[in-house]
């Protein structure tokens, strides 16, 4: 709620505020109703004059975008290959591929190290965690070139693995750090009396820390999703460009590229990319904000 | 602290062999089952969708497993090993995994950019001297400094202004949430929106752009934005504070209601204006927000590659340090000069690096 303010002034607070909301909103609604009308409608119309005389709608383009043509050709060891076109629905099964586990494995060696930096003594352990807060910043770029030598090497390149384990890589600085700040303030008796029982370390981990960790592991989670559906430029250097493993941004990238001007598809393929992620979004606000206040220093 | 460890179960002497051959032949089976499924995930002769859910199976499962045996073989140990190995049960995983994506890399690219584009013959600083001096190199330099200012400057006062605003009104919620959304949007989804909000066609024709249907509209002459130099830079950077400023504002928000509200009463008793207010109180209580916020924005700044490879792809003047770098490396493929301007990259972010070691080490207890 706002705090007590002079009256003169809220009525000019609101009209700026719904100034700039409109102004963020705008770009927003004109793209989902471009991806709703039909192509002549698009592209000799601007999207606003939907609400005047050319209300006409249309799922066409997102059937065009998604579907596309199916077509079977004989390859070159005389197997009958089926193969679709241009279509964004087998790179969005590629992007959940390549998501899920890119969250849930730097998540799990995150919580690990966390509890441990957190709860255990080992020689070198300051070092370690000094370390990880120096890698929160480190531009990713800088292992690009000799990570893609070593995939080329062990035939790494265009696999789901090696993706998945650059992001992990990526993604674990932040992941240990934010884990860490919250592992650590867990109550030490509530750690005590499982190992006085003779639990071993990693029962203790798996039935209580991860638990107890859950707000955070959440948030960030939503984080690491974000980050690793949204990315375009690991997957176009770890995962390349071919169809069958491309994820939605780089098809979406691609599509920019050969239908530059095509806006009634641009606009749909553009929606399939952002649905996901907007519905995560809205679901789970909460815990989003409560990871961007605890991890303001990712690079 | 000392960590208990379960010992009932420690081998008796004459166990031992058995207990051996049963140490070796779990991590054995682990990974066979492990390799199998690679290999299964490699021939790829499944429906998509189930590839896609095995693979989700054997990646997840996969780790937990890893972490499950070798808890397990640890655990088998003599006790005294077994003590000194088991945090790194926990904490080995991770630092093998950043030792090898990101401590060795920085080492290894340090070592590539003194070598040429094969990586064969040393060359000393010629890559380095291509970083600084040449034409494109020097474009994208300058094109990144205005990425920073404008873009880190453009977010942050944004967000600055929609959280003082927004504090001040009834519908703070609604308009913040709408603020926020767009970062929950791709760099090249967002491309794609403004792209359309950017599009052009020449004059006389219908305008499908809204950006020159609203300069038509007031008589202007539509222009195409995207390769107006040297102003679409500055068209790509409003992209950046569209997607940004929300979180700036959502930092910066949570930062402005822990201002005692006694201070800001005690303001307005003494007849400062609100303006006045906000200068002289509220921003000097909400510093070190507003330079965590600017530092993180700098640095996705300093990093910009999506937008700018969606958008022109580096052409038109627009080419910023990422994107050369990704050029050298996929266009070129020259690792020798790939890896000095990663190389620059890196010893840009030192500074916020040093930054962020000071803050840490002042924190108590570790």
């Amino acid at each position: 709620m706002g705090r007590t303010t002079p009256k003169k002034w809220t009525v000019l607070v609101n009209a700026i505020l719904i100034v700039l909301v409109v102004l963020w909103a705008v770009p927003i609604i004109g793209l989902f109703i471009s991806s709703l009308r039909p192509k002549t409608d698009v592209l000799n119309s601007g999207w606003w004059t939907i609400f005047s005389s050319k209300g006409r709608i249309t799922l066409e383009n997102y059937r065009q975008v998604l579907g596309g043509s199916t077509y079977t050709f004989v390859d070159a060891a005389g197997k009958t290959v089926r193969s679709s076109g241009d279509n964004l629905s087998q790179a969005f099964i590629n992007s959940l591929t390549v998501t899920i586990p890119s969250v849930i494995i730097p998540l799990l060696i995150a919580s690990a190290a966390a509890f441990g930096f957190a709860w255990m003594v080992f020689p070198g352990r300051k070092f370690f965690f000094t370390s990880v807060v120096a890698m929160l910043v480190i531009p990713l770029q800088i292992a690009l070139i000799p990570i893609l030598r070593d995939y080329q090497k062990i035939g790494l390149t265009g696999s789901y693995l090696g993706i998945w384990l650059a992001h992990t890589g990526f993604g674990l600085p932040l992941g240990i750090y934010l884990l860490y700040n919250y592992i650590s303030t867990i109550p030490r008796d509530i750690f005590e009396s499982a190992f006085l029982d003779g639990a071993r370390p990693m029962v203790v981990f798996a039935r209580l820390v991860l638990p107890l960790s859950v707000p955070a592991i959440a948030s960030l989670a939503i984080f690491q999703f974000l980050w690793v559906w949204n990315d375009l430029l690991v997957a176009l250097v770890f995962l390349g460009g071919t169809k069958d493993v491309a994820v939605l941004t780089q098809r979406l990238a691609t599509m920019v590229g050969s239908r530059g001007q095509d806006w009634h598809l641009l606009t749909a393929g553009a929606f399939v990319v952002m649905v996901i992620p907007l519905g995560v979004f809205f679901a789970l606000q909460r815990y989003f904000v409560q990871g961007l206040m605890a991890g303001s220093v990712k690079g | 602290m000392a960590l208990p460890t379960k010992h009932d179960d420690r081998p008796l002497r004459h166990h031992r062999i058995g207990r051996l051959v049963v140490s070796a032949v779990v991590p054995i089976i682990t990974g066979v089952v492990l390799w199998a499924g690679f290999l299964f995930l490699k021939q790829g002769a499944a429906p998509p969708a189930i590839i896609a859910l095995a693979a989700i199976i054997w990646g997840v499962g996969g780790v937990a497993l890893l972490f499950w045996v070798s808890d397990w073989l640890v655990n088998r140990l003599p006790l005294r090993a077994a003590k000194t190995l088991q945090p790194f049960v926990f904490v080995g995983p991770a630092l093998l995994i950043l030792t090898w994506y990101l401590v060795l890399p920085t080492l290894r690219s340090l070592y590539l950019s003194f070598f040429d584009a094969q990586s064969k013959n040393f060359v000393g600083l010629a890559n380095y001297i291509y970083a600084f001096t040449d034409s494109r190199m020097r474009e994208s330099f300058v094109n990144n400094l205005m990425w920073i200012i404008l873009g880190t400057g453009g977010s942050v006062g944004m967000g600055l202004l929609i959280a003082l605003l927004a504090d001040r009104s009834r519908y703070e919620k609604i308009f913040k949430s709408i603020i926020f959304t767009p970062m929950a949007i791709s760099f090249v989804g967002a491309g794609v929106i403004w792209r359309f909000v950017y599009a052009y066609k020449p004059a006389g024709e219908m305008q499908i752009g809204l950006l020159n249907a609203i300069v038509t509209l007031f008589g202007g002459e539509p222009q195409a934005w995207i390769t107006l130099r040297p102003w679409n830079n500055v068209f790509l950077i409003a992209i950046l504070v569209w997607l940004q400023s929300g979180y700036a504002m959502v930092i910066i928000s949570a930062a402005l209601k822990g201002v005692p509200s006694s201070i800001i009463e005690a303001g307005r008793i003494d007849g400062a204006g609100e303006l006045r207010i906000i200068r002289s109180i509220i921003i000097p209580h909400i510093s070190t927000t507003l330079v965590t916020v600017s530092t993180t924005i700098i640095i996705i700044s300093l990093k910009i590659f999506d937008i700018v490879y969606t958008m022109t792809g580096g052409q038109y003047g627009t080419e910023v340090i990422a994107s050369m770098q990704y050029k050298q490396m996929f266009t070129f493929y020259d690792f020798g000069k790939g890896s000095a301007i990663a190389i620059v990259l890196v010893i840009a972010v030192i500074p916020v690096m040093w930054y962020n070691l000071r803050q840490f080490s002042k924190q108590e207890g570790f």
